[in-house]
């Protein structure tokens, strides 16, 4: 493919499609679960089945799944949650209508004695939530959908998410409790908060929303003011559900902007941390950037040239502070299109003509750092794909070409409910 | 044998041997033998302890009533007892040990001399970074560092040396002070009665309540300066200032570091970026950090301890040759007699004071560690100050007054001064945060000391400076330049104005003034 003959859309649309494809090649069909990564053995994460529940619908409008096909799969995976264990064990699926952060592909038992996780079983929800919203005929399918999404939305328990304290708990484990820190500082709850304030059942205090904003920054950065959050995906993850161009809470109230112009400008700043590249590392430059919470060449220390360098594993990597070892997440670039595609295509063009072993397949892996030597100028290489980067790529690029999502997820009462409970006012918030 | 395991013949021991009391001593005392002793020469030893406790001292025959007595001679104590004396007062100090209390004996003093020697082992190994070929082998003589701070505190206590106050008009006393009633104190055996008094008897560390830690034998930053070599595994529990001040000096002097911190982060409080950048620092050196990892046992297995770690379900256990704890302090008051005097105070925060660091005896007052949840050596010397203006001077001034800075000393360093945002935030006040990246700043580029940043935050619409955070490799160096702004009410915008010499790091205070400025002039033409 000459990339740059190809035309934008289309390029965006090859790239969209592939990405989609995952879901289709590391799904179980039988409980709807989809793996975490496509490395053999993977779990399932929570958070991918999420987002594989909202791209059902990008593919149907795309023409890549049936509306039947995409419906079946969406009901098997909602029976599956409705109808997993929910208690204190273990090995349950979850508890108090959260999930396990990552389910085994086939039983759907808590993998890795991982975490009873608030904010995967967040992008869980959205997905359950965005899925309702679709499936909106009258077909006893459809209308089952609609049904277990009200049902698994209305058993959880927000309130006990919260305990005693003023903000959300990051998690909870059955044999030690609460993680004993929350959220601090601009994050990905946003959407966490949206939902957990919306709720007709146990919902969050009103007051909690205004706790975790104060801990807010809003800083001037390379001349470019917005509320910092170093790694990429933060300024990401609840956008893909929520249009937040034009509404705005208190905090964007004071500071005169909105959580999308916020978006924007924290895309711009990871371009120009790229351009200065205080580290010196192979590859960044203006055309080249994206760091955020991926993959990586694994924690060791080398010798790279003159230079001893530390490389991370699986980090949130962060601008303008770090961690940075030299590691760009290529996903994370391109899933911040909606906000400035001016940048954000151009980066893609780049990545295809300078790494075309890594663009081949139109399908981006987790990251890559140039400057860690291997096979060619893109360097090490993170093996397979991860579910997440590519849910996000698919709701990303479709909200950019659409809004398909956004405009879903309008219709969706709670969001709005959750929105303006949050303080959210104006734009598509305002009565008709 | 001397207590901190050095033998000095020929001094005399009398009234001066191994204390086993709140204060001072006991920190020259190594808990293992094997690894002490790196400390005193005889010349050394003598000529610190003429300063700061002549083994000699006869204490002065109390004659009247005192204007001002002050229990404990650290920085608060030695402050005001100069001034006290300046202002022609009768004064009398009281002190248990040694003069300078934990910053001299076993705090700034020996904790910083070995952090510079412990950077520069840093240095020699990242040479080529610089320019400078890497030394081919880089032999670590961790009782050479040692002998290093005693020369420093022997030349250093010689400022406040007991003869040079008795010269200056203070009454040196030697010796355990209690109050025997609301305007009496009393020490070695004698009875002082006073018009004013001021308690500035300090902390001490406190011990984490770990099963088998006391068994098993721990380290604190009262005994660990006596070490002749750095310990081949240490673990380090805290991950507050001292913890990981203490934790990157022994990593750089050669040991095997863990750190465990029961905390997301390290530098609880602080800035998160700047935790952030320092767990980045430290884990490049070296250490292996467990973050939000409590110790919940430790068991001795001949020389070596096992201590138990817990994260969330996670048990793992991991043997070390030393421990050391850094966990805070607890303030000196129980042995005062402080209900005697009507003086109330809690064992953990200390003495309780008013804004004008008067105690629940109007004629007593506090400063320093022993009342302040700021536990600093200037905070000592800022509120001493303030005692001598209200208690001899009739003055008026307020603790709540102060714009307090402080720095944590790891490389880079970590300094901070005025409101955090969320403090900001909290109290209601919008602000914005002006930030230059080291990486920005031409001096640190060529000293390629480019890790750090330095924040400024304003209250939005105005350039007011409400704090800042520094961290940058002489951080605590530029804090006050910030300082200075804020108590003198000099704006971010002025700041800019003030020529600040090239290239230097401090240039990024102009920076950021500079980027204030053009924010200024893109809003008004907007």
């Amino acid at each position: 493919m000459n990339d740059a003959a190809e035309s934008d859309e289309a390029l965006l649309a090859r790239f969209q499609c592939a990405a989609f494809d995952y879901f289709l090649s590391h799904c179980n069909p039988a409980n709807g679960l989809v793996a975490d990564t496509s490395r053999p053995g993977s779990p399932s994460s929570i958070a991918v089945v999420g987002l594989a529940l909202s791209c059902y619908a990008v593919a149907v409008e795309r023409g890549w799944m049936t509306r039947a096909a995409a419906a079946a799969r969406t009901l098997a995976t909602l029976r599956f949650f409705w109808t997993s264990e929910q208690s204190e064990a273990g090995d349950a699926t979850g508890y108090k209508g959260f999930y396990y952060h990552f389910l085994d592909m086939h039983s759907g038992r808590r993998a890795w004695q991982s975490e009873l996780s608030l904010i995967d079983s967040t992008f869980l929800l959205a997905g359950v939530l965005n899925a309702s919203v679709y499936f909106s005929a009258d077909s006893g399918d459809e209308g089952e959908i609609r049904a277990l999404a009200a049902a698994l939305y209305g058993r959880v328990d927000w309130q006990w998410a919260q305990g005693d304290a003023p903000t959300v708990r990051q998690g909870w484990k059955p044999d030690s409790g609460y993680f004993h820190y929350g959220w601090e500082g601009y994050s990905e709850a946003t959407l966490l908060y949206v939902l957990g304030l919306a709720s007709p059942t146990l919902p969050l205090s009103p007051e909690s929303y205004g706790a975790w904003t104060a801990t807010y920054q809003w800083e001037n950065i390379y001349d470019c003011e917005f509320l910092y959050a170093g790694p990429l995906f933060i300024h990401q993850f609840s956008h893909a559900w929520i249009d937040f161009a034009g509404i705005r809470d208190d905090f964007m109230r004071e500071k005169g902007s909105d959580y999308f112009v916020n978006s924007r400008r924290a895309t711009y700043v990871q371009r120009e941390f790229a351009r200065r590249n205080p580290h010196a590392f192979r590859g960044y430059s203006e055309q080249c950037w994206g760091i955020s919470a991926n993959d990586g060449p694994g924690l060791k220390t080398l010798a790279v040239g003159d230079t001893e360098r530390r490389f991370y594993g699986y980090a949130a990597r962060g601008v303008p502070y770090g961690p940075d070892d030299g590691t760009l997440a290529p996903c994370a670039a391109l899933a911040s299109l909606p906000f400035a595609p001016e940048i954000v295509v151009p980066a893609l063009r780049t990545l295809c003509e300078r790494y075309p072993r890594l663009t081949q397949a139109s399908r981006l892996p987790g990251g890559f750092n140039p400057t860690l030597p291997g096979a060619g100028p893109e360097g090490w290489v993170s093996e397979g794909y991860f579910g997440l980067d590519q849910g996000f790529i698919v709701l990303m690029i479709e909200n950019h070409r659409s809004r398909l999502i956004w405009q879903l997820m309008r219709r969706c009462p709670y969001v709005a409910v959750g929105l303006r409970r949050a303080g959210f006012t104006g734009g598509w918030l305002r009565p008709p | 044998m001397w207590p901190w395991g050095c033998a000095v013949p020929g001094l005399p021991a009398a009234g001066f041997g191994r204390h086993d009391s709140y204060q001072d001593l006991g920190v020259l005392v190594s808990p293992d033998e094997t690894n002490a002793g790196a400390a005193w020469s005889e010349g050394e030893g003598r000529a610190f302890l003429e300063s700061v406790h002549p083994p000699d001292w006869k204490n002065p025959h109390p004659a009247g009533t005192y204007d001002f007595v002050i229990l404990g001679a650290g920085p608060a104590g030695l402050l005001a007892a100069r001034g006290a004396a300046i202002l022609g007062r009768k004064v009398a100090l009281i002190e248990r040990n040694l003069l300078g209390g934990n910053c001299l004996n076993v705090g700034c003093v020996p904790s910083k001399a070995l952090i510079r020697t412990s950077r520069l082992y840093a240095r020699m190994r990242a040479a080529q970074e610089v320019g400078v070929p890497r030394p081919e082998k880089i032999q670590i003589d961790v009782a050479a560092g040692m002998q290093r701070i005693r020369r420093l505190q022997a030349r250093l206590a010689r400022t406040d040396s007991a003869t040079g106050l008795r010269e200056h008009g203070v009454d040196v006393y030697f010796g355990a002070a209690r109050f025997a009633g609301p305007t009496t104190v009393t020490v070695a055996g004698a009875a002082l009665r006073f018009k004013k008094a001021l308690i500035a008897t300090g902390a001490r560390p406190m011990a984490p309540e770990i099963p088998g830690l006391i068994e098993a034998g721990y380290w604190t930053n009262e005994n660990v300066f006596a070490l002749a070599a750095a310990p081949r595994r240490l673990l380090v529990i805290g991950g507050g200032p001292l913890g990981c001040e203490l934790a990157q000096a022994f990593c750089r002097l050669g040991s095997q570091v863990i750190i465990v911190q029961n905390e997301p982060m390290f530098l609880p409080g602080e800035e998160r970026d700047a935790a952030q950048i320092l767990s980045d620092s430290l884990a490049r050196d070296g250490l292996e950090i467990h973050l939000n990892t409590q110790v919940v046992a430790v068991r001795g297995q001949g020389a070596q301890k096992l201590v138990e770690l817990a994260s969330d379900d996670n048990r793992t256990s991991v043997e070390v040759d030393e421990i050391l704890t850094g966990i805070g302090r607890a303030p000196n008051v129980e042995e005062l007699n402080l209900d005697a005097a009507r003086v109330a105070f809690d064992t953990t925060t200390g003495i309780r004071v008013n804004d004008f660091l008067q105690t629940t005896n109007a004629r007593i007052y506090a400063a320093g560690d022993v009342c302040l949840a700021h536990k600093f050596t200037h905070m000592a010397d800022a509120t001493a100050r303030i005692v001598l203006h209200n208690a001899l001077l009739r003055g008026r001034k307020r603790l709540s007054a102060l714009i307090v800075p402080w720095c944590t000393y790891t490389d880079p360093e970590i300094a901070h001064v005025g409101l955090y945002v969320r403090d900001a935030r909290e109290q209601g006040i919008p602000v914005k945060t002006f930030t230059i990246l080291m990486h920005d700043v031409d001096r640190a580029v060529t000293d390629g000391d480019e890790e750090g940043f330095l924040k400024i935050h304003v209250k939005e619409g105005t350039d007011e400076i409400l704090g800042a955070t520094v961290v940058a490799p002489h951080a605590g160096e530029m804090i006050n330049e910030l300082c200075l702004a804020m108590t003198a009410g000099i704006g971010l915008e002025e700041l800019g104005h003030v020529i600040h010499a090239y290239p230097t790091e401090a240039e990024a205070i102009k920076m950021a003034a500079d980027a204030y400025y053009r924010m200024r002039l893109r809003t008004a033409r907007a």
